[in-house]
Protein backbone atom coordinates (compact mmCIF):
# COMPACT_ATOMS: atom_id res chain seq x y z
CA UNK A 1 0.00 0.00 0.00
CA UNK A 2 1.36 3.59 -0.78
CA UNK A 3 0.79 6.95 0.06
CA UNK A 4 -2.72 8.40 -1.59
CA UNK A 5 -2.27 11.99 -1.30
CA UNK A 6 -6.19 12.22 -2.59
CA UNK A 7 -7.54 10.15 0.43
CA UNK A 8 -5.11 12.26 2.30
CA UNK A 9 -7.16 15.20 1.29
CA UNK A 10 -10.36 13.92 1.48
CA UNK A 11 -9.99 12.94 4.78
CA UNK A 12 -8.12 16.37 6.28
CA UNK A 13 -10.95 17.84 7.38
CA UNK A 14 -12.60 15.46 9.39
CA UNK A 15 -9.22 15.11 11.40
CA UNK A 16 -9.42 18.82 11.25
CA UNK A 17 -12.92 19.48 13.27
CA UNK A 18 -11.06 16.50 15.56
CA UNK A 19 -7.89 19.04 16.16
CA UNK A 20 -10.83 21.93 17.12
CA UNK A 21 -12.06 19.57 19.88
CA UNK A 22 -8.41 18.80 21.29
CA UNK A 23 -7.23 22.39 21.35
CA UNK A 24 -10.49 22.98 23.28
CA UNK A 25 -10.19 20.43 25.35
CA UNK A 26 -6.58 21.46 26.05
CA UNK A 27 -7.12 25.42 26.72
CA UNK A 28 -10.40 24.53 29.13
CA UNK A 29 -8.67 21.82 30.79
CA UNK A 30 -5.44 24.41 31.03
CA UNK A 31 -7.62 26.62 33.04
CA UNK A 32 -9.05 24.12 35.38
CA UNK A 33 -5.30 23.30 35.85
CA UNK A 34 -4.16 26.96 36.80
CA UNK A 35 -7.27 27.57 39.24
CA UNK A 36 -6.43 23.92 40.80
CA UNK A 37 -3.04 24.21 40.83
CA UNK A 38 -3.22 27.54 42.49
CA UNK A 39 -5.55 25.83 45.39
CA UNK A 40 -3.66 23.44 46.42
CA UNK A 41 0.05 25.13 46.43
CA UNK A 42 -2.07 28.07 48.72
CA UNK A 43 -3.56 24.76 50.80
CA UNK A 44 -0.03 23.43 50.89
CA UNK A 45 1.13 26.44 52.97
CA UNK A 46 -1.80 26.62 55.21
CA UNK A 47 -0.54 26.35 59.19
CA UNK A 48 -2.66 23.70 59.80
CA UNK A 49 -0.80 19.99 59.38
CA UNK A 50 -3.80 18.11 58.91
CA UNK A 51 -4.53 20.58 56.02
CA UNK A 52 -1.09 20.48 54.13
CA UNK A 53 -0.07 17.37 54.47
CA UNK A 54 -3.50 15.59 53.15
CA UNK A 55 -3.13 18.02 50.44
CA UNK A 56 0.44 17.22 50.03
CA UNK A 57 -0.67 13.12 49.65
CA UNK A 58 -3.68 13.92 47.33
CA UNK A 59 -1.60 15.91 44.63
CA UNK A 60 1.11 13.66 44.99
CA UNK A 61 -1.37 10.68 44.57
CA UNK A 62 -2.95 12.25 41.58
CA UNK A 63 0.72 12.74 39.89
CA UNK A 64 2.15 9.60 40.09
CA UNK A 65 -1.40 7.69 38.91
CA UNK A 66 -1.80 7.52 35.25
CA UNK A 67 -4.38 9.84 33.31
CA UNK A 68 -5.64 7.20 31.45
CA UNK A 69 -6.79 5.57 34.81
CA UNK A 70 -7.93 8.37 36.02
CA UNK A 71 -9.66 9.70 33.35
CA UNK A 72 -11.73 5.90 33.67
CA UNK A 73 -12.10 6.39 36.93
CA UNK A 74 -13.99 9.90 36.30
CA UNK A 75 -15.87 8.56 33.46
CA UNK A 76 -17.55 5.13 34.88
CA UNK A 77 -17.67 6.55 38.60
CA UNK A 78 -18.45 10.34 38.41
CA UNK A 79 -21.94 8.95 37.29
CA UNK A 80 -22.86 6.27 39.93
CA UNK A 81 -22.44 9.73 42.57
CA UNK A 82 -25.43 11.06 40.74
CA UNK A 83 -22.98 13.63 38.66
CA UNK A 84 -23.74 13.39 35.23
CA UNK A 85 -20.81 15.05 32.68
CA UNK A 86 -20.75 14.42 29.12
CA UNK A 87 -17.45 13.05 27.66
CA UNK A 88 -16.04 15.94 26.60
CA UNK A 89 -16.06 17.96 30.81
CA UNK A 90 -15.37 14.37 32.00
CA UNK A 91 -12.21 14.78 29.50
CA UNK A 92 -11.72 18.28 30.62
CA UNK A 93 -12.43 17.76 34.45
CA UNK A 94 -9.37 14.51 34.08
CA UNK A 95 -6.83 16.73 32.01
CA UNK A 96 -7.43 19.64 34.77
CA UNK A 97 -7.14 17.64 37.89
CA UNK A 98 -4.06 15.97 36.56
CA UNK A 99 -2.06 18.26 36.03
CA UNK A 100 -2.81 20.78 38.65
CA UNK A 101 -0.76 18.48 40.44
CA UNK A 102 2.21 19.41 38.16
CA UNK A 103 1.25 23.16 38.27
CA UNK A 104 0.92 22.77 42.29
CA UNK A 105 4.92 22.15 41.95
CA UNK A 106 5.45 24.96 39.69
CA UNK A 107 3.72 27.48 42.04
CA UNK A 108 4.94 26.46 45.43
CA UNK A 109 8.27 27.29 43.83
CA UNK A 110 7.54 30.55 42.75
CA UNK A 111 5.90 31.33 45.88
CA UNK A 112 9.23 29.60 48.39
CA UNK A 113 11.23 31.89 45.44
CA UNK A 114 9.46 35.38 47.33
CA UNK A 115 12.16 36.83 49.42
CA UNK A 116 10.98 36.46 53.27
CA UNK A 117 11.28 40.45 53.68
CA UNK A 118 7.87 40.43 51.31
CA UNK A 119 6.28 38.38 54.19
CA UNK A 120 7.75 40.15 57.04
CA UNK A 121 6.77 43.45 55.42
CA UNK A 122 2.97 42.29 54.59
CA UNK A 123 3.13 41.35 58.25
CA UNK A 124 4.38 44.86 59.63
CA UNK A 125 2.19 46.42 57.51
CA UNK A 126 -0.77 44.41 59.22
CA UNK A 127 -2.35 43.44 55.74
CA UNK A 128 -5.53 40.75 55.58
CA UNK A 129 -4.32 37.65 54.54
CA UNK A 130 -6.29 37.72 51.37
CA UNK A 131 -3.99 40.77 50.39
CA UNK A 132 -0.78 39.39 51.75
CA UNK A 133 -1.59 36.46 48.88
CA UNK A 134 -3.39 38.55 45.92
CA UNK A 135 -1.62 41.60 46.56
CA UNK A 136 2.08 41.00 47.36
CA UNK A 137 3.18 37.23 47.55
CA UNK A 138 1.29 35.87 43.98
CA UNK A 139 2.12 38.66 42.05
CA UNK A 140 5.46 38.16 42.38
CA UNK A 141 5.35 34.51 42.66
CA UNK A 142 3.10 34.03 39.25
CA UNK A 143 5.49 36.24 37.23
CA UNK A 144 8.64 33.99 37.50
CA UNK A 145 6.94 30.90 36.44
CA UNK A 146 4.84 31.46 33.98
CA UNK A 147 7.02 29.79 31.55
CA UNK A 148 6.84 26.77 33.40
CA UNK A 149 3.28 27.50 33.10
CA UNK A 150 3.16 27.38 29.86
CA UNK A 151 5.56 24.42 29.46
CA UNK A 152 2.52 22.08 31.09
CA UNK A 153 0.28 23.51 28.26
CA UNK A 154 2.05 21.60 25.70
CA UNK A 155 2.63 18.69 27.47
CA UNK A 156 -1.06 18.89 27.91
CA UNK A 157 -1.86 18.78 24.67
CA UNK A 158 0.35 15.99 23.65
CA UNK A 159 -1.84 13.90 26.32
CA UNK A 160 -5.35 15.07 24.84
CA UNK A 161 -5.04 12.34 23.03
CA UNK A 162 -5.80 9.87 25.91
CA UNK A 163 -9.55 11.73 25.84
CA UNK A 164 -10.62 8.59 22.86
CA UNK A 165 -10.50 6.45 25.21
CA UNK A 166 -13.75 7.67 27.28
CA UNK A 167 -15.00 8.60 23.56
CA UNK A 168 -14.27 12.61 23.17
CA UNK A 169 -14.24 12.85 19.25
CA UNK A 170 -10.90 14.06 19.39
CA UNK A 171 -8.29 14.34 16.66
CA UNK A 172 -6.75 10.76 17.42
CA UNK A 173 -10.40 9.46 17.43
CA UNK A 174 -11.09 11.16 14.44
CA UNK A 175 -8.10 9.51 12.65
CA UNK A 176 -8.95 6.41 13.99
CA UNK A 177 -12.91 6.32 12.80
CA UNK A 178 -11.37 7.58 9.08
CA UNK A 179 -8.94 4.47 9.42
CA UNK A 180 -11.47 2.09 10.42
CA UNK A 181 -14.31 2.64 8.19
CA UNK A 182 -12.05 3.09 5.05
CA UNK A 183 -9.40 0.41 6.10
CA UNK A 184 -6.73 2.68 5.66
CA UNK A 185 -4.78 3.43 8.42
CA UNK A 186 -1.46 4.66 6.90
CA UNK A 187 -2.18 8.48 5.96
CA UNK A 188 -4.84 9.60 8.90
CA UNK A 189 -2.58 8.09 11.46
CA UNK A 190 0.32 10.05 9.68
CA UNK A 191 -1.62 13.12 9.64
CA UNK A 192 -2.04 13.15 13.09
CA UNK A 193 0.97 12.56 14.15
CA UNK A 194 2.62 15.62 11.83
CA UNK A 195 -0.27 17.93 12.90
CA UNK A 196 0.59 16.90 16.57
CA UNK A 197 4.50 17.83 15.49
CA UNK A 198 3.39 21.22 13.98
CA UNK A 199 0.92 22.12 16.53
CA UNK A 200 3.66 21.44 19.23
CA UNK A 201 6.36 23.02 17.61
CA UNK A 202 4.75 26.32 16.75
CA UNK A 203 3.42 26.47 20.23
CA UNK A 204 7.36 25.82 21.74
CA UNK A 205 8.30 28.44 19.74
CA UNK A 206 5.54 30.50 20.70
CA UNK A 207 7.14 29.73 24.55
CA UNK A 208 11.01 30.78 23.90
CA UNK A 209 9.46 34.26 23.42
CA UNK A 210 7.55 34.13 26.51
CA UNK A 211 10.32 33.16 28.36
CA UNK A 212 12.42 35.69 26.90
CA UNK A 213 9.94 38.40 27.80
CA UNK A 214 9.55 36.73 31.66
CA UNK A 215 12.40 34.94 32.41
CA UNK A 216 15.31 36.55 33.86
CA UNK A 217 16.29 33.91 35.87
CA UNK B 1 -15.20 -4.60 46.46
CA UNK B 2 -14.62 -8.48 47.90
CA UNK B 3 -14.84 -9.57 44.28
CA UNK B 4 -12.25 -7.38 43.18
CA UNK B 5 -9.70 -8.15 46.09
CA UNK B 6 -10.12 -12.00 45.40
CA UNK B 7 -9.00 -11.92 41.64
CA UNK B 8 -5.50 -10.10 42.47
CA UNK B 9 -3.93 -12.79 41.00
CA UNK B 10 -5.34 -10.97 37.29
CA UNK B 11 -4.10 -7.56 39.07
CA UNK B 12 -0.98 -8.43 40.19
CA UNK B 13 -0.24 -9.95 36.63
CA UNK B 14 -1.13 -7.04 35.32
CA UNK B 15 1.62 -4.69 37.18
CA UNK B 16 4.24 -7.14 36.39
CA UNK B 17 3.35 -6.50 32.93
CA UNK B 18 3.47 -2.98 33.52
CA UNK B 19 6.91 -3.33 35.38
CA UNK B 20 8.59 -4.82 32.38
CA UNK B 21 7.20 -2.23 30.18
CA UNK B 22 8.27 0.15 32.32
CA UNK B 23 11.92 -1.67 32.87
CA UNK B 24 11.83 -1.82 29.02
CA UNK B 25 10.89 1.09 28.14
CA UNK B 26 13.20 2.86 29.92
CA UNK B 27 16.09 1.06 29.11
CA UNK B 28 15.58 1.72 25.72
CA UNK B 29 14.77 5.46 26.85
CA UNK B 30 18.15 5.44 28.54
CA UNK B 31 20.00 4.75 25.67
CA UNK B 32 18.65 7.13 23.24
CA UNK B 33 18.96 9.97 25.76
CA UNK B 34 22.54 9.65 26.23
CA UNK B 35 23.41 8.70 22.38
CA UNK B 36 21.28 11.57 21.42
CA UNK B 37 22.42 13.69 24.20
CA UNK B 38 26.11 13.41 23.47
CA UNK B 39 25.21 13.97 19.44
CA UNK B 40 23.34 17.64 20.78
CA UNK B 41 27.09 18.08 22.26
CA UNK B 42 28.97 17.13 19.29
CA UNK B 43 30.90 19.64 17.85
CA UNK B 44 30.00 18.86 14.04
CA UNK B 45 26.86 20.93 13.15
CA UNK B 46 25.28 18.71 10.98
CA UNK B 47 25.44 15.80 14.20
CA UNK B 48 24.01 18.13 15.89
CA UNK B 49 21.28 19.30 13.77
CA UNK B 50 20.63 15.52 13.62
CA UNK B 51 20.01 15.34 17.24
CA UNK B 52 17.51 18.23 17.56
CA UNK B 53 15.33 17.18 15.10
CA UNK B 54 15.25 13.48 17.16
CA UNK B 55 14.54 15.39 20.17
CA UNK B 56 11.91 18.03 18.64
CA UNK B 57 10.08 15.23 16.84
CA UNK B 58 9.95 12.74 19.38
CA UNK B 59 9.24 15.17 22.39
CA UNK B 60 6.14 16.80 20.07
CA UNK B 61 4.66 13.70 19.48
CA UNK B 62 2.60 12.11 21.81
CA UNK B 63 3.04 8.48 22.38
CA UNK B 64 -0.42 7.46 21.94
CA UNK B 65 -0.18 8.70 18.59
CA UNK B 66 3.22 7.10 17.81
CA UNK B 67 2.02 3.78 19.18
CA UNK B 68 -1.05 4.00 16.94
CA UNK B 69 1.68 4.74 14.09
CA UNK B 70 3.67 1.63 14.91
CA UNK B 71 0.59 0.05 15.50
CA UNK B 72 -1.84 0.32 13.07
CA UNK B 73 -0.17 2.94 9.73
CA UNK B 74 3.33 0.68 9.61
CA UNK B 75 2.10 -2.59 9.08
CA UNK B 76 0.28 -1.65 5.85
CA UNK B 77 4.28 -0.44 4.37
CA UNK B 78 5.06 -3.94 5.49
CA UNK B 79 6.81 -3.31 8.95
CA UNK B 80 5.02 -5.55 11.33
CA UNK B 81 5.44 -4.92 15.40
CA UNK B 82 4.11 -7.21 17.86
CA UNK B 83 2.11 -4.90 20.31
CA UNK B 84 4.30 -5.12 22.82
CA UNK B 85 7.41 -4.26 20.83
CA UNK B 86 5.40 -1.11 18.94
CA UNK B 87 4.34 0.01 22.73
CA UNK B 88 8.23 -0.51 23.86
CA UNK B 89 9.48 1.53 21.18
CA UNK B 90 7.30 4.31 21.47
CA UNK B 91 7.29 4.45 24.83
CA UNK B 92 11.32 4.52 24.75
CA UNK B 93 11.71 7.19 21.77
CA UNK B 94 9.22 9.65 23.57
CA UNK B 95 10.86 9.40 26.88
CA UNK B 96 14.25 8.88 25.54
CA UNK B 97 13.67 12.70 23.52
CA UNK B 98 12.83 14.27 27.00
CA UNK B 99 16.22 12.05 28.58
CA UNK B 100 18.35 13.54 25.51
CA UNK B 101 17.84 17.19 27.00
CA UNK B 102 18.71 16.15 30.43
CA UNK B 103 21.63 14.42 29.23
CA UNK B 104 22.94 17.64 27.28
CA UNK B 105 21.95 20.30 29.94
CA UNK B 106 23.65 17.85 32.82
CA UNK B 107 26.56 17.77 30.69
CA UNK B 108 26.94 21.38 30.11
CA UNK B 109 26.03 22.31 33.58
CA UNK B 110 29.34 20.33 34.97
CA UNK B 111 31.65 23.15 35.95
CA UNK B 112 33.94 24.36 32.89
CA UNK B 113 37.40 24.29 35.20
CA UNK B 114 36.44 20.56 35.22
CA UNK B 115 36.66 20.52 30.98
CA UNK B 116 40.03 22.43 30.87
CA UNK B 117 41.82 20.51 33.13
CA UNK B 118 41.13 17.84 31.02
CA UNK B 119 42.30 19.46 28.58
CA UNK B 120 45.20 20.84 30.40
CA UNK B 121 46.01 16.90 31.52
CA UNK B 122 45.80 16.17 27.73
CA UNK B 123 42.92 13.79 27.94
CA UNK B 124 41.26 12.18 24.59
CA UNK B 125 37.45 13.44 24.21
CA UNK B 126 36.72 9.69 25.32
CA UNK B 127 38.65 9.62 28.57
CA UNK B 128 37.18 13.25 29.32
CA UNK B 129 33.69 12.44 29.00
CA UNK B 130 34.45 8.82 30.63
CA UNK B 131 36.67 9.93 33.68
CA UNK B 132 35.75 13.69 34.63
CA UNK B 133 32.48 14.53 32.81
CA UNK B 134 30.06 11.63 32.88
CA UNK B 135 30.25 11.02 36.59
CA UNK B 136 29.78 14.42 37.84
CA UNK B 137 26.52 15.17 35.12
CA UNK B 138 24.88 11.86 36.11
CA UNK B 139 24.46 13.24 39.92
CA UNK B 140 22.71 15.89 37.90
CA UNK B 141 20.62 13.82 35.67
CA UNK B 142 19.50 11.45 38.19
CA UNK B 143 16.59 13.71 39.46
CA UNK B 144 15.35 14.72 36.53
CA UNK B 145 15.66 10.76 35.48
CA UNK B 146 13.39 9.93 38.19
CA UNK B 147 10.63 11.99 36.96
CA UNK B 148 11.20 11.04 33.75
CA UNK B 149 10.94 7.17 34.62
CA UNK B 150 7.33 8.03 36.94
CA UNK B 151 6.49 9.44 33.50
CA UNK B 152 6.97 6.63 31.62
CA UNK B 153 5.46 4.12 34.06
CA UNK B 154 2.46 6.11 33.95
CA UNK B 155 2.61 6.67 30.26
CA UNK B 156 2.70 2.61 29.96
CA UNK B 157 -1.17 2.63 31.02
CA UNK B 158 -2.01 3.75 27.46
CA UNK B 159 -0.44 0.41 25.90
CA UNK B 160 -4.16 -0.98 27.09
CA UNK B 161 -5.62 0.73 24.10
CA UNK B 162 -3.32 -1.39 21.85
CA UNK B 163 -4.64 -4.43 23.45
CA UNK B 164 -1.80 -5.08 25.98
CA UNK B 165 -2.50 -6.76 29.14
CA UNK B 166 -1.07 -4.40 31.50
CA UNK B 167 -3.18 -3.49 34.64
CA UNK B 168 -5.19 -1.02 32.90
CA UNK B 169 -6.34 -3.45 30.63
CA UNK B 170 -7.08 -6.06 33.45
CA UNK B 171 -8.87 -3.46 35.25
CA UNK B 172 -10.84 -3.02 32.53
CA UNK B 173 -11.18 -6.83 32.41
CA UNK B 174 -12.44 -6.87 35.66
CA UNK B 175 -14.28 -4.14 35.81
CA UNK B 176 -16.54 -5.75 32.98
CA UNK B 177 -16.64 -9.13 35.10
CA UNK B 178 -17.50 -7.77 37.83
CA UNK B 179 -19.08 -4.67 37.39
CA UNK B 180 -17.66 -2.89 40.03
CA UNK B 181 -15.86 0.20 37.84
CA UNK B 182 -15.52 2.37 41.25
CA UNK B 183 -13.62 -0.30 43.27
CA UNK B 184 -11.77 -2.19 40.77
CA UNK B 185 -10.45 1.30 39.71
CA UNK B 186 -9.36 2.38 43.10
CA UNK B 187 -7.36 -0.67 43.43
CA UNK B 188 -5.50 -0.33 40.58
CA UNK B 189 -4.73 3.60 41.19
CA UNK B 190 -3.58 3.09 44.24
CA UNK B 191 -1.38 0.12 42.94
CA UNK B 192 0.28 1.99 40.47
CA UNK B 193 0.47 4.82 43.25
CA UNK B 194 2.85 2.03 44.86
CA UNK B 195 4.90 1.17 41.87
CA UNK B 196 5.44 4.75 41.49
CA UNK B 197 6.71 5.64 45.06
CA UNK B 198 8.35 2.37 45.04
CA UNK B 199 10.77 3.47 41.74
CA UNK B 200 10.95 7.09 43.86
CA UNK B 201 12.85 5.21 46.56
CA UNK B 202 14.81 3.53 43.68
CA UNK B 203 15.83 7.07 42.03
CA UNK B 204 16.76 8.38 45.75
CA UNK B 205 18.82 5.53 46.45
CA UNK B 206 20.64 5.78 43.41
CA UNK B 207 21.21 9.65 44.08
CA UNK B 208 22.50 9.26 47.56
CA UNK B 209 25.25 6.60 45.73
CA UNK B 210 26.36 8.79 43.49
CA UNK B 211 26.63 11.90 46.09
CA UNK B 212 28.88 9.13 48.04
CA UNK B 213 30.54 8.73 45.08
CA UNK B 214 31.52 12.32 44.24
CA UNK B 215 32.37 12.57 47.88
CA UNK B 216 29.41 15.43 48.33
CA UNK B 217 28.00 13.37 51.32
CA UNK B 218 29.40 11.68 54.09
CA UNK B 219 29.27 8.34 53.13
CA UNK B 220 30.25 5.76 56.05
CA UNK B 221 33.10 4.50 55.52
CA UNK B 222 34.28 7.90 53.99
CA UNK B 223 34.35 9.18 57.60
CA UNK B 224 37.93 8.62 58.98
CA UNK B 225 38.69 6.41 62.71
CA UNK B 226 39.73 10.09 64.34
CA UNK B 227 36.54 11.71 63.41
CA UNK B 228 34.89 9.13 64.69
CA UNK B 229 36.58 9.19 67.97
CA UNK B 230 36.08 13.23 68.04
CA UNK B 231 32.56 12.09 67.73
CA UNK B 232 32.19 9.75 70.83
CA UNK B 233 33.99 12.22 73.41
Amino acid sequence: MIWDWHFAGKILPDLLRGLVVTIEATLLGYVVALILGLVWAILRRSPSRIVNQTVRWVVEFIRSTPLLVQLFFLFFALPSTGLQFSALVTGIIGLGLHYSSYTSEVYRAGIADVPVGQWEAATALNLPRRRVWFGVVLPQAVRKVIPTLANYLIAMFKDSPLLLAITVPEMLHSAYDVGARSLRFLEPMTIVGVLFVIVSVLSSLLLRRLEFRYGNN
Amino acid sequence: MSDVLSSYPLLLRGAWVTIQLTLYGSALALVLAFVFGLVGLARSAWLRAFGRIYVEFFRGTATLVLMYWFFYALPLVGARFTPMFAAVLALGLNVGAYGAEVVRGAVKAVPKEQYEATVALNMRPAQRLRRVLLPQAIALMLPPFGNLLIELMKGSAVVSLISIADLMLRAQQLRQSTGQTTSVFLVILVMYFVIAQVLQLLVRYLERRADIMLGRRPGREARSPLETLGAAK
